[in-house]
């Protein structure tokens, strides 16, 4: 019964009943080829909303990330220009990227100021970077070296390495939360951050940790989108961090900080990038995702709204036993 | 002379009204203002144009227009990140009522119609349903300026009436632009609205305590609807201007305004958790982050750095009066 009423379980049986109608016109959209190429298309999306929830179960938001993964991508690409090794560019964007996240924590940490202030600015801070290192150029596919553009599509065991990156995010991510101390730091000031601060959990601090990890995954999807699309300039995912924030929130995580799984988050991710894939093969004009992720995220937050809709306060406890 | 009570020291004299007026963020706002104009007009030898300045004042008077609505919102402790979507989605509108050939006073009405109807639709979405307005403006933000790509795709409305470019490009008289007047208008009526009235005075009782407001009698749903339904009208009233000033429908059109706009009431010293703020601290901080963009503009900077200096803008005003405290308690 209470599996059932999971909203994981819900949501994986509209992914099912979703992949049903696409593939009862379109059977070849099933096929476990084109399953794993969706997989593989909604990695970034799957990284990036894993490391949102863990700022949203700490009662934050983080608007920047889509900005931060453009401007490591850019480093990343600009790195490779200047013909650094691919192993020193990976780490070099995965710090990067933890640091901006940083910069964000700690802005939220130390001066207490509202994630989504924050996040607000630094989102336009971290895009306009872009246009400062490059002057708006673009570095496109014959200036990138061909190592650098083949490691996320490099086939391993059946999955290209980007397929099998966003696998490894989702592993280590579900270990995290559940089986490390920070994890349940994280939903613990979430949930109730009084208590947390009781039990000798610093609030701040896990916040913070929350945005470098977000930052730092930001970071890494930077140069396997680049790298990708083997393309970077300063406008590459603009928008972004909506289809992120939308994936957590259909995902089910609570905007108000503390309740979520990492199977909603990735089932949320996986729900916007089966449509993202199914709408060209279904022959709708691709200018139908914009207004169709708003129309799930809207739906998404009613329907959570509603299954823990507080049942209201009796003021009067011995009027009510009298009747 | 103070007294200690429970370590907290109460002053028995409060400070005189002027002193206050003088340490308050409006003042220095004031002050950063004249600085800011006294440094342009230093900058650049075309500052000081009337027609230039009249020029400039595109620069804020759309958003400003939301601002004020913006500014009560977030006294009440909600937000609108739909702001720029609505724009766009009435621009759509009057676009497509303008292909069937719509007079001015039609569009005009749609553009305010389709406003009131978004606001709406948002504030029964979190008055109604009791929904977080940050999560349900991120998803209508995504609907309505995804309505619009549906509607317009890559390509645009052009060929608006002449009549219709009086609201963008119109001049009430010599430099005094149309949307010059909406933007005193706008500031007057809220002024008198949230510092005047009694819905003022609720205003700042929900963002203070929404459910102390509640068990006061304050029907904080309704305060709740109608202030989506006014920032709604007011995104209409600036798609209006903007359409007409641009003379053009794109989907991307007004992108990025909600950051702008809030950058704007946070600089006005509004507090982003509710409960504070003022009208004509909204009214400085438009003025100053229109001197800002204008003075970099004389200085041919590019926009793309402009939005850098705004979110730092947004960022430090916050932050420096917080290190400024922390620095004092050392």
């Amino acid at each position: 019964m209470s599996l059932l009423k999971s909203r994981e379980t819900i949501l994986a049986l509209a992914i099912l009943a979703l992949l049903a109608a696409i593939a009862s016109r379109f059977p070849g959209f099933v096929a476990p080829r084109n399953l794993a190429r969706v997989l593989t298309d909604t990695s970034p999306l799957i990284l990036l909303a894993l490391g949102q929830m863990a700022v949203i179960l700490t009662k934050c938001i983080d608007l920047s990330v889509a900005a931060n993964l453009a401007l490591c991508g850019m480093v990343a690409a600009l790195m490779n220009g200047a013909g650094v090794p691919l192993p020193l560019i990976l780490l070099a964007v995965v710090l990067l990227g933890a640091a901006l996240g940083a910069v964000n924590g700690l802005l939220v940490w130390r001066l207490g100021i509202p994630s989504i202030v924050v996040t607000l600015g630094t989102m336009t801070i971290y895009r306009g970077s872009i246009f400062l290192m490059t002057g708006g150029a673009w570095i496109n596919a014959h200036q990138m070296s061909d190592a650098f553009k083949a490691f996320p599509r490099t086939v391993v065991l059946g999955l290209p390495v980007m397929a099998w990156i966003g696998l490894a995010g989702i592993a280590a991510m579900a270990l995290l939360l559940t089986r490390t101390p920070l994890g349940r730091a994280f939903h613990a000031v979430g949930g109730n951050p009084h208590a947390a601060v009781y039990t000798g959990i610093s609030v701040g601090r896990t916040q913070c940790a929350a945005f470098v990890l977000s930052g730092a995954l930001a970071g890494l999807t930077g140069y396997l989108w680049v790298a990708r699309y083997a393309v970077a300039y300063v406008d590459i995912a603009a928008g972004f961090e909506l289809d992120v924030v939308a994936a957590c929130v259909i995902g089910g995580i609570a905007i108000a900080g503390g309740a979520g799984t990492v199977a909603g988050a990735v089932m949320g991710a996986l729900f916007l990038g089966i449509i993202k894939n199914a709408l060209p093969v279904v022959g709708i004009s691709p200018f139908w995702q914009m207004a169709i992720s708003g129309s799930a995220i809207l739906l998404a937050i009613a329907f959570n709204a509603a299954s823990r809709r507080d049942p209201g306060r009796i003021i009067l406890k011995q009027a009510e036993h009298r009747t | 002379m103070t007294t200690a009570i429970n370590g907290r020291h109460i002053p028995d004299r409060l400070t005189s009204p002027a002193a206050r007026a003088l340490k308050s963020w409006e003042a220095l706002l004031l002050v950063v203002a004249i600085a800011i104009f006294i440094l342009n007009a230093l900058a650049s030898p075309y500052f000081l144009d009337p027609w230039n300045l009249s020029d400039a004042s595109f620069n804020f008077t759309e958003k400003a227009m939301i601002a004020f609505a913006m500014a009560m919102l977030i006294v009440a402790g909600e937000i609108d990140l739909s702001v720029g979507a609505i724009i766009a989605l009435a621009s759509t509108v009057m676009g497509l009522a303008m292909t069937a050939g719509a007079s001015t006073p039609v569009l005009v009405l749609l553009g305010l119609g389709t406003g009131l109807l978004c606001g709406a639709f948002n504030g029964l979405l979190v008055a109604g349903f009791g929904l977080p307005s940050i999560v349900v403006t991120i998803g209508t933000m995504s609907l309505f300026r995804g309505v619009s790509y549906i509607v317009l795709g890559d390509g645009a409305f052009t060929g608006y009436p002449e009549s219709f470019a009086w609201f963008g490009q119109g001049y009430v008289f010599w430099v005094v632009t149309v949307e010059l007047v909406i933007f005193a208008l706008a500031a007057l009526v809220f002024g008198i609205l949230l510092h005047r009235t009694s819905f003022g005075r609720m205003v700042y009782a929900i963002g203070n305590n929404a459910t102390a407001a509640r068990f006061s009698g304050i029907r904080v749903e309704r305060i709740r609807f109608v202030l989506f339904l006014l920032t709604g009208l007011m995104s209409g009233i600036a798609a209006i201007c903007l359409t007409s000033r641009l003379g053009s429908t794109r989907p991307s059109i007004a992108a990025g305004f909600e950051l702008e706009v809030v950058t704007i009431v946070v600089l006005g010293g509004v507090s982003i958790l509710g409960g504070s703020g003022s009208v004509p601290g909204v009214v400085l901080a438009a003025l100053v982050m229109g001197l800002v963009t204008f003075g970099l503009g004389l200085l041919n900077v590019p926009g793309i750095v402009m939005s850098i200096v705004t979110g730092a803008l947004l960022i430090s005003v916050i932050a420096l009066p917080r290190l400024w405290a922390m620095a004092r308690r050392r």
